[in-house]
């Protein structure tokens, strides 16, 4: 479906995205997490031609996407992190903009418009200019305005940046029944708990590279699925453990040494994984790397 | 061209006339002030001001003037239609990566822009010619008059959405105001006859855009027939900015 091949994005000197091989599928929900300026965006943009590859190959659906394909750009739905409506222009307009910009008949489109505001629950506030919403509100015009043309991909980057926990559940439930139309969805978020509630399947960046790839319960195998954590002196270090039984075997061990921090044992969540792997040493990040090409190649 | 790829060309073009005539007509009255009032000053200080009891080339000022003032009218209304909204669009608002990813081509987005920021310089000089007839001119305004005002327009919205696409700050178009159009303005025979100049200034001043659209609409204007020389520079221009402008939308990148 989605095919990256070698992505390279280089700016001046910094390279942003550095050899991305990636394979997605079709109706599959991907999330594609990692810190500030892990290269997420750059991506998704590259994956739009609003940004053009130093090196590499973009294939969606066996086609290469280059910025004059406007048959596969008829195919994707953008979300994109800025909220770039016309503020100028009521939600139903900008709707109807993309429509037209998306050859989308009149009646048929009239019909989405409607169909879509509905959805995201706008249709009281149709007709007001986009200037005056909150931040949530332009969030699902953005969303709305994305799954117009009925696209096949749907490409989310960071879609719930800045909004406020009720709001957020609110456009995963949006977003969720999406997913199960049967769409495939490139999600980018730093939020992990979005990526746990949404995501079939994970790839996590570090500084540009793909360092951990699978589903966010194998991520947390793979790192140990219970986590003692050590408070000391204000700083919180995580220990991983294959089986709760190791985790309580490390803790009495802290207890007989005679260790006074406070600790305490939990489940692993994806943010300790994230936290884990981003935290890690460069060199420990190129281990981790090495073992995945070793893990793909057999 | 197929007739798919002709189909998308027109719909993309049409949607963007579209955005652009409610913006238009949403803004009607504060883009009419802002676009109005210099060219209205110039009028007054330098043709009624002045102009009424001048004779200049056998005619009155006046008329000398006017097709000096519809020409700079028409470029700025077009140029600034074009290149700071098309500037902020793509990078401030970002709205411009909602064209980029629509599936219309490239060459859709620039003829679509360019055409809507002609359209708007063509209105404020239509507008200005209106004033000025009901001031009592009298000038030959024929269909030549304005395919030359239309040329002129499309040749300087397309200078202005290269100028947005390429320039790497906002400020920038302001730079592009003070330093080229604001000059032209002033020295493309706009106010004056450009025989008054030296020899290698002219010279240079003559090769300018505008310069061709001032010499060019004040022949049409006094019955002196068609200016092939400047109607045939002001195609090149315009095809020039037109082409320059398709490139920059290909390779534009924030």
């Amino acid at each position: 479906m989605i095919v990256l091949e070698h992505l390279t994005k280089k700016f001046d000197k910094f390279t942003s995205v550095d050899n991305l091989s990636l394979h997605i599928h079709k109706g599959e929900f991907f999330g594609l997490l990692g810190p500030n300026g892990a290269g997420k965006t750059t991506t998704i943009r590259m994956l739009m031609t609003l940004a053009r590859p130093t090196s590499g190959r973009i294939i969606i659906d066996g086609q290469d996407m280059t910025r004059n394909a406007p048959a596969l750009k008829a195919e994707i739905g953008l979300v994109p992190q800025h909220i770039n409506l016309d503020n100028e222009l009521t939600p139903r307009e900008n709707l109807d903009l993309h429509g037209r910009l998306f050859g989308i008949p009149t009646k048929e489109r009239r019909e989405r418009i409607e169909e879509l505001l509905h959805f995201v629950e706008l249709e009281g506030r149709a007709d007001e200019i986009v200037r005056k919403f909150s931040g949530g509100m332009k969030r699902r015009v953005l969303i709305a305005r994305a799954l117009m043309h009925r696209p096949h991909i749907l490409l989310l980057d960071e879609p719930t940046i800045g909004l406020d926990p009720m709001t957020r559940r609110k456009i995963w439930e949006l977003v969720r029944k999406l997913n199960t139309n049967g769409q495939t969805v490139l999600l980018t978020t730093h939020y992990l708990e979005e990526a746990e509630a949404l995501c079939n399947r994970v790839g996590l960046m570090n500084k540009g590279r793909l360092v951990e790839l699978g589903t966010p319960e194998e991520l947390k195998i793979r790192t140990g699925p219970f986590v003692v954590e050590i408070d000391k002196g204000g700083e919180r270090r995580g220990h991983f453990f294959p089986t709760r039984e190791a985790g309580l075997a490390f803790m009495q061990q802290l207890h007989h040494e005679g260790h006074t921090d406070p600790v305490s044992l939990r489940a692993t969540h994806l943010e300790d994984v994230f936290i884990h792997i981003t935290e890690a040493p460069p060199s420990a990040i190129g281990s981790l790397q090495a073992t995945r090409e070793e893990k793909q190649k057999s | 061209m197929s007739k798919a790829t002709t189909l998308s060309l027109w719909n993309g073009v049409q949607t963007i006339l579209w955005q652009e005539y409610l913006l238009f007509e949403r803004r009607f009255w504060r883009n009419m002030a802002s676009t109005m009032v210099t060219p209205l000053l110039y009028l007054i200080a330098f043709g009624f001001g002045l102009g009424r009891g001048i004779r200049f080339e056998g005619t009155s000022y006046l008329e000398f003037v006017i097709p000096g003032i519809v020409a700079l009218t028409t470029m700025n209304g077009s140029f600034n239609a074009v290149a700071t909204p098309v500037n902020i669009a793509r990078m401030y608002d970002k709205t411009f990566e909602e064209y980029l990813t629509a599936p219309i081509s490239m060459l859709a987005i620039t003829s679509g822009r360019i055409l809507a920021g002609a359209l708007r310089g063509l209105f404020s000089g239509t507008m200005m010619l209106v004033l000025t007839l009901l001031f009592g001119v009298h000038l030959k305004i024929t269909p030549l008059f304005f395919l030359m005002l239309f040329l002129n327009c499309l040749l300087f919205a397309g200078f202005g959405f290269w100028a947005a696409l390429t320039i790497q700050s906002h400020s920038d178009v302001t730079k592009f105001n003070s330093f080229v159009i604001n000059p032209m303005s002033f020295l493309c025979g706009t106010f004056f006859s450009l025989q008054s100049i030296p020899g290698p200034l002219a010279l240079f001043l003559k090769i300018l855009p505008l310069t061709h659209t001032t010499t060019g609409l004040r022949a049409i204007a006094s019955g002196q027939g068609v200016p092939w020389w400047n109607l045939t520079a002001l195609a090149f221009f315009a095809s020039l900015f037109f082409l320059l402008s398709l490139r920059a939308c290909y390779q534009v990148e924030d």
